[in-house]
This record gives structure tokens, C-alpha cells and sequence, in this order.
């Protein structure tokens, strides 16, 4: 074999956020000079602090800066860049940016377009698989669209079946359909769907499993014709078909299953011409069959697991072959060590429907050292750091926390301590439901499938109920907290509720976050006694008919140690604006807490504005002014991190003003619109 | 910094036996503060409340920052001075902290006699104007009173230090630039009306504030006209057509949500300068204190014992710890604030005076302030020491003590008699403030000693006059002087009568002094001018 050697000295990352930071990272111990470009949202961001050389693309709208083609070459140009890499998302599957780059002349860390074409259009890779004998779920991928056609397919298939737009990806225009009856309803609203996103409405029908497995297996190839598979990992759990968390090697793998697994994928790569890094997706249900689904023509967001128990750098891979050389190894140089897992830190809040977060990271860090981590054992691919504002332009993922163990067992302690090591202060993230994900039995036990987060949503959203100890904890936590936010020494900024010769008492109520603003929210009263009667603060807690002794000792850092009648324990605690967050190893506990002995300003007046809960833009508005709507009735439409929240009618009423038109930004907080109840 | 060691035995009978004792004070003293807090009693605070009212801790709780200390002035006062029961003299006073401020407050508390003013209502009022004045503290007036009580007219109106008063220190604090603010929420009659009238902001309460020269009753008698007192001198009436009042709150909360956003509109900026240091808890166990202590003022112990349990660290250095001994004097911090202690550890001698006088001298030149922990019989007494001029030596710390311009802060550990009182800063000698403990003593000199003096003097007569005075009749004789003593010379009948700011918990000194010491820190450190000191 002749090698096409085609070096380049450097590289230009057409993305951000942690995955430009990770490519960065690898580009620079192979000596490339790193070149990142950005938006003016991000002209400050750690992907930009950590590059050589930074290019703006453009306003903070990704259509006018990391998809905008000719910015982009733009910038290549101007640094003199030898080659891309796209990253994940953005540019990294454009067939059209591809070919751009061909004729600029700068070399795509990546597949060729022909490769991402053939994958691109669903209907026709799937007639290519079909070819080259890789299994595919019984469906219908025809071009004849014709209503009638496509109901008797799916009878033919059986019921459930999955429609799904051919154009489509990201669960838009997705849809299960159980019964004939439904067909045709879920049809015409598939087409609508895939009509806006996509421009296009043809339909492809697949067989829907019912449990079924999502396992990927990591292709690598390169222009010589070698092709390898670098194993599997199983991505079941999934919130609304985006995974959250993963894990390689996939549990309960055969050999023989791998290896014809892998065999099919390195297949289906070769089928279509394939260079570079990709993922061949399986679906594999519980009888142990598999069936291709899709192949993913750039590195997933999720290959340090890969990484991780087999011990390869993927981005120096993906460089290497796209400088030309050949694969760094063969199939029979691959082992798997150890099991690892991957789990995405989103800027979400779980408690309200995973609603995308912003605001200012006032901490990010793990602590690997004060949690007796290993650090060859994890790994924290971030995009950001303390002290990094989270936008709400892109995609609200802000990290990666990714560990390794011997088996699955030891991997999934680690995964747990990790999670409760990283310290993310300032914006509200899934922290401490991905703790919850990880503790849960059933995850433990590998009953996994692509419904996990579905059928266990009762135990795995925060707990409504709370002890008496975790009341108790968060009252004098909230105290505490509230005397350290103070930065003066004097005495009379201390919240001891100091009274001469008399306890005095302080009443907070604890209820949970999330019905916080309900009028009639579940609330429990602490009475808190001062009891300074040694040297260290003492407290008499009430809580309805139950007494507690307690005391808190600062330890460092956020550690506190809470004694109850006698009993220790050992928490992280802190504050997220009225917001008690109790963290132990077993899980996170949060409070709302409010003082009762406030001034309550008896100006309780019906609300009559309605505030943006985040920043973003409004996309519509609804009704007239002056007309009289219902109470639930929408408003006013705004988009916020790719995703759109409806404002709706507190009460029966009418619109006074907008104060914004569709286009604006708007800033958390801002009044939308005055709204007149009705008398 | 030289760290105290302690020599305390927890384990000893004579310590267990102490703590017992002031426990059993300090017991008492909790309750009785706790049912003056109730002020005018259920009854009244139920009618109170049921107009719509707070009740007048409550209001204070309102006014002050969320969980803020309140350090409050003379809680007993009043306590069994008259015929009938007058808790906290019917006025609530104390330092707190408002939107961010260290306010005084003056709170009149309607269910005790209507919130009206007997003479020891006015004394409290006025000292804690006084004591506004010297910490230049803004004051804020929480009004609901009837005025003057009637019936006692001639000990509330006509003198320096009555009634009239009031105004003349809103009118000259005003001057020298101390904020006076006042919340109307209820009555505010005659002499009262120039409360509000007098202050430089006011607030009115809708349909419960009410400000006017004469009362309706008045009205009606002086000139026929039939007026109801909200038409008379109502929140609409003041804040809309008399401009006597100039904001209107819809309810007391209001009100006092009001009122402290007008002590955040004050620009306020201290102005005392220490250099401070990060506050740490004392390493000796405070909670010690009563065994060491005790109530048997007669039971000697180290005062370091003390000091070790109130400053910083328990870090004391002490200034001539060889000369002079039964005074300790030494540098320390307190809640971070340096100060300056000065102790007794026994009798006053002469070079303890002298060495107490060099001592205030250097704080007063330092701008330290000052802490005097009072445990004194008084000067020694003897000719040796009438020779050696105990007098002008004593006399010289009563001059350093009177003259030093720096904060002082009198804490009455123990005895306080005679004119040890002087030169440990007593009441007399214009402490910033002064608190006594529940075992201490305070009277011209023990009561033994005065039966004792009576006694002799009278048997001196028996004896010019030939006659025999037996063991027994001089016993009765002594036995009136000595309870008379005992119960003139209580923390409660001193407390009563506002010969202190208040009786606290030993527990509590160290807080105490660390929330004085910051209030204090409002206004300048001044420079001292001593006058002569005999030499």
C-alpha cells in the first residue's frame, strides 16, 4: 500500500463548548497549533481561552456563526489551517461544508461526503445495508408515500410500529403508532412535523420494539480499506431520545455477539466508502437480535468510554488517519479493560421538565483529591469553568463526567462518588438527578432499556416527602448559610436571633422547590430555638410534635457536620437562591427556605404580569390586546435553548400590552406583557 | 497574644455548688424577663391585636433585619417601683439593626397603661436617647402611647429630665446630624404629637395613628366642637391636608417596612476606626463562668478565670501583671474590637489606682476602648494607706476614669460599693454603657459594713449615756440596716430604677459587649483631655 501522506501543522475546531476543548487538548499534545473560532455569545468562552488563535464567526445565532460554511473557511484561511475538525453537531455531518472544504483545499477531519450522503438520506442507507447483509428492523422504506401503501405495510409489520420522518433525526417527527386505528392520525401529524423541520415528508415505517437496547458500536477506518470496530457501548438510558447516560462495554455482551455486531458495523462503514471515526447504531432486543438503525458519520458525543476501556485516543485517530496514515491498530490488537461510564451535565432543571438553564456559574469543579478520586480513573470533559456564563444559545450540555473501573460494579461507585464530587454552583443543572439515575436499583441490576427513565420516573424524581432529620438539616443549614453569605465580623450581622436573657425563636418553613410559588404548597415549620449555653451554638428544633438537639460544625469548604440528638452527619451544603441543597454520597435533597418571621407586606395582589422564566426570544405573539382570553389560555410564544415555552392566562382576563414583538430578546425576569383579570 | 491558662476544676464541689447558685439566678432573672416580655398581659395584647395591631416586640422583630440581635435596654425597669404592675416601664428600648443600620428604637408598648408615661417611662426614654446621642445612633421612635400618666404630673412634666426633654434631644440629635424618624401607630396625644412633629421623617398608620395637640374629650370641652380622633388627627389628615406626617402606611407592617426604608435612604457610614481583627471564640469554655463565679460575693477567685471566658481566643496581655495585683489591666479583643480591660482582682491599693490610671491613659491615647469589670469593696483603709495618700492616688483613677473620652463599657461582675464604684466607672462616670450580672451587689458599702457603722456609732451614745447595749439589742438594730442593704443593693431594685442599662446573663457578656462595641463604632473616637492629677 502506498500512504497518501497529507500533514498538516494547524487545526482549526469548527465547534464549542467541552468538545472543541477536548479535540484542542489532543491536537496540542500532537504538537498542532490549535486555532477555535466563536460567536460573539462565546467570544470569552474556555474553548477560545484554551486555543492558540481564535477567529469570531459571527452573532451569537448559530445559523450566522458555527453553521455559517463560509465564516468558517473564512477563518481557516486567515490562520492558515491545515484541517478541520467538526466536532459533533453543528458542521459535522453537512454534506455541502464538506465539499467546501475540498475545494478550499483544507482537509475535513472526517468522512467524505459521498459517506455522509449515503448515511444522511434513512431510506436509501437502509437499502444499502440491506445489501452489504447487515440486519435491518422489518419495516417499509419505500418511495411510494401513498397513505393507503404505508397503513398496509404497517399492518404487514405489526403492531407497534415506528413511524418516522426519512429525512429526519433529533426524535422530531417521530412517532409510535400501537394500533391501526391510530394510524392515520399519527401519519398526518408525522408529516406536518418533518414537513417544518425538515422541508420534506416522506415517512419510513419500522417494526417498534418494545424493550429494545440501544447499542452503538465504534467503527474507525481508513483510505487503505482497513476498517476495525473499537467495541460496543450501550446508550438505553435516554430522556426523550437524548442519552444522559452511558457505558461501555454494553452488560451481558456475548463474544459472539460482539464480534458479529462489530463484523456488521465495520460492514456497513466499508459499504458506503468510509474514512474516519463512526458509529453504526443498533437496536438490540431482549431475544439477542440486532438491527441496524443508523450510522453516525462523526465521533459521538459519548467516546470516552471507549476510550476508556480500550485505552486509544479517538481524536488522535481521526487526526491521524485524516493525515493519512494508516490505522494506529489492528482488530487483534484491541482488548476491552475495565467498564466505564459516561453521564452528561445538562444546564436543565429535572424538577420542571428539564427546562433549559442559564445564568452564571459561580462554581464548576470536581474535587477529585477531597472525594480520594483517582484521577486516571476520571475523566471531566468541560466546556466551562468557574465563572463561565451559560448562554442560551446552543445546546444546554456543559460537561461530561466520564470514570472507569475494573467491572461494571466498581465503575458505577466510582460514577457515584464523581457525581458527588462535582460541585456546580450558580445554575441549575442534572446534577443530582443523574445521582439519582446512577443509585437507582434498576440501573444497578442492568434492567436497561431505551424506557428507563419512563418507567421509573416515580423514583427517580426528587423525592416529595422529606424526615424529620432532613427538615431539621436544612433549617440550620439555611442559618448557617445565611450568616456566612454575610462577609462583615460584626457581631449585629450574625442570625442567631441573639434576645438578652431569652432564646429567641426562629420560624422557617421547608417545602419543595418545585411548589414553592403554590399558594398552597406542603409546608413544614422548624422552630428553632438558640440554646447558647457552651461554647458551641446549640439549638432546640421543633418540628410539629418532634423535639431535636441539634448543631452544625463548618468543616471545609461546603461540608458541614449536622448533629441530631446525638447523631452526625457529614453533607455537602449549599445555596441556590432560596434553595437548600443537602448533598450526601446517597443522593441530593433540596429545600426551599424562608424565614416565617419576615415582614409579610400584605400586598398580595392577583398577579397581573407575566415575567420571562429565562432568557430568550419571543417567536409569537397570540392573542389581541383587549380581547378576552381564558385562564390557561396561550399568550405569547418564546424560544429559549432550542426549545419553546408557551406563556399562558393566569387567570380569565385580557392582554393590556406586549412590551416585545416577535423577534426580541428578551432577559430572564423581563415582563412580557401586563395582563388584566377579568372582574 | 498570651493565652490564659485556666486553674479551674469543674469536678470541685465548690465549683458545682457555684454553678448551681447563679444558675438558680440566672433562672429567675430568664423568667421574670420573659414575663415582662409579655407585656400588659394576655388580656390586653388580645384587644391589641384585635384592632389590627402588632403587638410591640413583634413590631420590633418586623422592623429589624431578618434575625438581627436586638440588644435591649432595662427590660426590669419599673419592676416593683409602683403600686401596680408596669412592665418595662411600658416602653420597649434597645439597639437593632435596620436595613443595615444600628438603630436605638423606642417602642411604646400600648397594653401596659395605654402606653402612657410614668416617671421611670421617661427616664428610660431619655436614657435611651442619651445613649443614642453618645454611640450617634439614628433613633427610631415606634409611637402608641396616651402621654404623660396624669396622675403623677409632678414627676413627669416639669423638670430638667422629664417629659419636655424628649423633644428638646429629637431637636438637638437632629442637629448634630443623628436621624430622627418616627412610625405613628396609634395615639401620639399632646405632649406625644411632638414626637412625629419634632422627628425628621414620619410615618402615620391608616385608621390607627393619630396625631393631635388636644384630644377629642379636649376639643369638645375647650371649644363645643364634636370631632371623632380620626377626623381630628388621622393618617388622611396628616399625610394629605397637615403634612404632620410624610408617609401613609396602609398597616403596621407597612409601616415598618417604611420605616426602614427610610433608615436605608440615610447614607449612612460609621465612623469609628479600630483595627479589627477576625473574630474567634474564647478557647475557655464560657460556659464556666457561673461556676467560677458563683453568688457568694465573699468567695475570692482569679478575675483572669473571667476574662478568659469573654475575649477572643481567651488571648489577654496584660499591662504590669506584677505591680499593683488586685487590679488586672491588659489589651484584648472582642468580637474582633480591641479593647482595653480593666479588672478587679480585690481591694484597691494605691499603686493598683495608680497603676488603673497609667493604664486609661494609654487606651485614651491609643483610642482603645474600654471594658471595666466591676468586683469591688473599695479602697483600702488603714492609717498606713490614709499616709501614703491612698485618697490622691484613688483620686487620680477617678480622673482618668472620668476624663477618658474613648468608649467605656461597665460590666458589675460582682460587688460595687463605694468609691471603688468611682474608679471602676460606675454609673456616675458616663460609660457608654453598663450591665450588672444577677449575683452582683451594688450600695454606698456592704451592708455589714453599714450596720456596722450605725451600730458603733449608736454604741457610742449608749456609752456617753452610761447605758448598756447588749449583744441582742445591737443585733436587732443591725438586722434593718443589713436587709435594707441586701434589697436596695439587688441587680433588680438597681435595675428598676435605671442605675444600669440591664441585668444579663454572664453567658451573654461576651455578645454583649462585642454588639456595644459595634454600635459604639458609629461615631467618632475622641481625643481625651485629662484634667490634673495630684501627684
Amino acid at each position: 500500500m502506498t500512504l497518501e501522506h497529507t500533514k498538516f501543522d494547524t487545526l482549526l475546531v469548527a465547534n464549542r463548548g467541552e468538545i472543541a476543548c477536548r479535540v484542542m487538548r489532543t491536537a496540542r499534545r500532537m504538537g498542532l497549533k490549535t486555532v477555535a473560532v466563536y460567536s460573539d455569545a462565546d467570544a470569552s468562552a474556555r474553548h477560545v481561552r484554551e486555543a492558540d488563535e481564535a477567529i469570531r464567526l459571527g452573532p451569537a445565532a448559530a445559523r450566522e456563526s458555527y453553521l455559517n460554511v463560509d465564516a468558517v473557511i473564512d477563518a481557516a484561511k486567515r490562520t492558515g489551517t491545515g484541517a478541520i475538525h467538526p466536532g459533533y453537531g453543528f458542521l459535522s455531518e453537512n454534506g455541502g461544508f464538506v465539499k467546501a472544504l475540498e475545494q478550499a483545499g483544507i482537509i475535513f477531519v472526517g468522512p467524505p461526503a459521498s459517506a455522509i450522503a449515503a448515511m444522511g438520506d434513512k431510506s436509501a442507507a437502509k437499502a444499502r445495508m440491506a445489501n452489504a447483509g447487515v440486519p435491518l428492523v422489518p419495516g417499509y422504506h419505500g418511495d411510494d408515500q401513498d397513505d393507503a401503501l404505508l397503513r398496509s405495510e404497517a399492518d404487514k409489520i405489526s403492531y407497534p410500529v415506528m413511524l418516522k420522518a426519512s429525512a429526519g433525526g433529533g426524535g422530531k417527527g417521530m412517532r409510535v403508532v400501537e394500533s391501526g386505528e391510530g394510524f392515520q392520525a399519527a401519519l398526518d401529524g408525522c408529516r406536518r412535523e418533518s414537513k417544518a423541520a425538515f422541508g420534506d415528508d416522506r415517512m419510513l415505517i419500522e417494526k417498534y420494539l418494545v424493550q429494545p437496547r440501544h447499542v452503538e458500536v465504534q467503527v474507525f477506518c481508513d483510505r487503505y480499506g482497513n476498517g476495525v470496530y473499537l467495541f460496543e457501548r450501550d446508550c438505553s438510558v435516554q430522556r426523550r431520545h437524548q442519552k444522559v447516560i452511558e457505558e461501555a462495554p454494553a452488560p451481558g455482551m456475548t463474544a459472539e455477539l460482539r464480534s458479529a455486531m462489530g463484523d456488521a458495523a465495520v460492514r456497513a462503514a466499508q459499504e458506503i466508502g468510509y474514512v474516519g471515526a463512526g458509529t453504526v447504531e443498533f437496536l438490540l432486543d431482549i431475544d439477542g437480535s440486532f438491527y441496524f438503525m443508523e450510522m453516525n458519520t462523526r465521533l459521538q458525543v459519548e467516546h470516552p468510554v471507549t476510550e476508556m476501556i480500550t485505552g486509544q485516543d479517538l481524536v488522535e485517530w481521526q487526526l491521524r488517519v485524516a493525515m493519512g496514515e494508516p490505522l494506529p491498530c489492528s482488530q487483534d490488537e484491541l482488548t476491552i479493560t475495565g467498564h466505564s461510564f459516561e453521564a452528561r451535565i445538562y444546564a436543565e432543571d429535572p424538577e420542571q421538565d428539564f427546562l433549559p438553564a442559564t445564568g452564571l456559574l459561580t462554581r464548576f469543579a470536581l474535587d477529585l483529591e477531597g472525594a480520594d478520586l483517582d484521577s486516571d480513573r476520571v475523566r471531566l470533559d468541560s466546556g466551562v469553568e468557574s465563572g463561565d456564563a451559560v448562554s442560551m444559545h446552543y445546546d444546554p450540555m456543559l460537561a461530561k463526567l466520564i470514570v472507569h473501573g475494573a467491572d461494571r460494579d466498581a465503575a458505577l461507585a466510582t460514577l457515584n462518588r464523581a457525581l458527588a464530587a462535582l460541585d456546580v454552583q450558580g445554575v441549575v443543572t442534572n446534577r443530582a438527578f443523574l445521582q439519582r439515575l446512577a443509585n437507582h436499583p434498576g440501573f444497578k441490576n442492568v434492567e436497561l432499556d431505551t424506557r428507563f427513565i419512563e418507567r421509573n420516573e416515580a423514583t427517580l424524581f426528587a423525592p416529595r416527602s422529606y424526615s424529620t432529620e432532613a427538615y431539621a438539616s436544612a433549617a440550620l443549614i439555611g442559618l448557617h448559610q445565611l450568616a456566612q453569605e454575610c462577609e462583615s465580623d460584626s457581631p449585629w450581622d450574625r442570625h442567631d436571633g441573639f434576645r438578652l436573657n431569652a432564646p429567641h425563636t426562629i420560624r422557617i418553613a421547608l417545602c419543595d422547590p418545585a411548589s414553592a410559588q403554590a399558594a398552597d404548597s406542603d409546608e413544614a415549620v422548624v422552630i428553632v430555638e438558640g440554646k447558647r449555653e457552651s461554647g458551641e451554638s446549640l439549638w432546640n428544633l421543633t418540628i410539629g410534635d418532634k423535639t431535636l438537639t441539634a448543631s452544625l460544625q463548618p468543616l471545609t469548604g461546603d461540608a458541614v457536620a449536622v448533629t441530631l440528638n446525638g447523631h452526625r452527619h457529614r453533607l455537602q451544603a449549599r445555596r441556590d437562591g432560596h434553595v437548600v441543597v443537602m448533598a450526601e454520597p446517597s443522593g441530593e435533597t433540596r429545600l426551599f427556605w424562608r424565614r416565617i418571621d419576615a415582614i409579610d407586606h400584605g400586598h398580595h395582589e392577583a398577579e397581573s404580569t407575566l415575567t420571562a422564566p429565562m432568557n430568550g426570544t419571543v417567536v409569537a405573539l397570540l392573542v389581541e390586546p383587549g380581547v378576552s382570553v381564558e385562564k390557561g389560555m396561550p399568550l405569547m410564544v418564546m424560544e429559549a435553548m432550542k426549545m419553546e415555552h408557551t406563556m399562558t392566562a393566569p387567570v380569565d382576563g385580557s392582554v393590556e400590552t406586549f412590551h416585545f414583538q416577535s423577534g426580541d430578546t428578551v432577559s430572564q425576569g423581563d415582563v412580557l406583557l401586563d395582563f388584566a383579570p377579568s372582574e | 497574644m498570651s493565652t490564659i491558662s485556666t486553674q479551674i476544676n469543674p469536678r470541685s464541689d465548690v465549683f458545682q455548688t457555684n454553678a448551681a447558685s447563679m444558675l438558680g439566678e440566672v433562672s429567675k432573672l430568664r423568667e421574670l424577663t420573659a414575663a415582662v416580655a409579655q407585656g400588659g398581659g394576655h388580656k390586653a395584647r388580645e384587644r391589641h391585636e384585635s384592632r389590627g395591631k402588632l403587638f410591640v416586640r413583634d413590631r420590633i422583630d418586623h422592623l429589624i433585619d431578618e434575625g438581627s440581635p436586638f440588644l435591649e435596654f432595662s427590660a426590669l425597669a419599673a419592676h416593683h417601683v409602683y403600686d401596680s404592675d408596669i412592665p418595662a416601664a411600658g416602653v420597649v428600648t434597645g439597639i437593632g439593626r435596620v436595613s443595615g443600620v444600628e438603630c436605638v428604637i423606642v417602642a411604646n408598648d400600648a397594653t401596659v397603661k395605654g402606653g402612657t408615661y410614668f416617671p421611670l417611662t421617661v427616664k428610660k426614654h431619655l436614657r435611651a436617647q442619651e445613649i443614642a446621642r453618645k454611640h450617634r445612633l439614628p433613633c427610631i421612635y415606634l409611637v402608641d402611647s396616651g402621654g404623660a400618666f396624669l396622675p403623677r404630673q409632678d414627676e413627669v412634666f416639669p423638670d430638667r429630665d422629664h417629659f419636655g426633654r424628649i423633644f428638646y434631644n429629637q431637636a438637638t440629635m437632629s442637629a448634630e446630624g443623628i436621624p430622627q424618624i418616627a412610625v405613628v401607630m396609634g395615639s401620639c396625644t399632646a405632649g406625644g404629637a411632638y414626637v412625629p412633629a419634632m422627628a425628621d421623617e414620619s410615618i402615620i398608620v391608616k385608621e390607627q395613628g393619630t396625631i393631635f395637640l388636644g384630644g377629642p374629650p379636649l376639643v369638645k370641652a375647650a371649644t363645643g366642637e364634636s370631632i371623632s380622633a380620626e377626623d381630628l388627627g388621622g393618617a388622611d389628615v396628616h399625610a394629605k391636608v397637615s403634612g404632620v406626617a410624610d408617609h401613609y402606611a396602609e398597616n403596621d407592617a407597612h409601616a415598618l417596612q417604611l420605616a426602614r426604608a427610610c433608615v436605608s435612604r440615610l447614607n449612612w457610614q460609621k465612623r469609628g476606626k479600630l483595627a479589627m481583627q477576625a473574630p474567634k471564640p474564647p478557647t475557655l469554655d464560657p460556659s464556666e463562668l457561673y461556676g467560677i463565679v458563683g453568688t457568694d460575693l465573699k468567695k475570692p477567685y482569679d478575675v483572669r478565670e473571667v476574662i478568659g471566658r469573654i475575649v477572643d481566643s481567651s488571648d489577654f496581655d496584660e499591662f504590669k501583671r506584677y505591680y499593683g495585683d488586685t487590679l488586672v489591666t491588659g489589651f484584648a479583643h472582642i468580637h474582633g474590637y480591641p479593647v482595653g480591660i480593666v479588672a478587679n482582682n480585690g481591694v484597691l491599693f494605691s499603686e493598683s489606682a495608680v497603676k488603673g490610671a497609667h493604664f486609661i491613659e494609654l487606651c485614651a491615647q491609643r483610642k482603645i476602648p474600654l471594658v471595666f469589670l466591676q468586683n469591688i469593696t473599695g479602697f483600702m483603709v488603714g492609717s498606713k494607706y490614709e499616709h501614703e495618700g491612698i485618697a490622691k492616688h484613688g483620686a487620680k483613677l477617678v480622673t482618668a476614669v472620668a476624663c477618658a473620652k474613648v468608649p467605656k463599657f461597665t460590666v458589675l461582675i460582682g460587688g460595687s460599693f463605694g468609691a471603688g464604684n468611682y474608679g471602676m466607672c460606675g454609673r456616675a462616670y458616663d460609660p457608654n454603657l453598663l450591665f450588672m450580672w444577677p449575683n452582683a451587689r451594688i450600695s454606698v458599702m456592704g451592708g455589714e459594713q453599714a450596720a456596722g457603722v450605725l451600730s458603733q456609732v449608736k454604741r457610742e451614745q449608749y456609752e456617753r449615756d452610761g447605758r448598756e447595749w447588749t449583744k441582742e439589742e445591737e443585733e436587732a438594730f443591725k438586722k434593718p440596716t443589713r436587709e435594707q442593704y441586701e434589697h436596695q443593693g439587688h441587680p433588680y431594685y438597681a435595675s428598676a430604677r435605671l442605675w444600669d442599662d440591664g441585668v444579663i446573663d454572664p453567658l451573654q457578656t461576651r455578645d454583649v459587649l462585642g454588639l456595644s462595641l459595634a454600635a459604639a463604632m458609629n461615631a467618632d473616637v475622641e481625643e481625651t483631655r485629662f484634667g490634673v492629677f495630684r501627684m
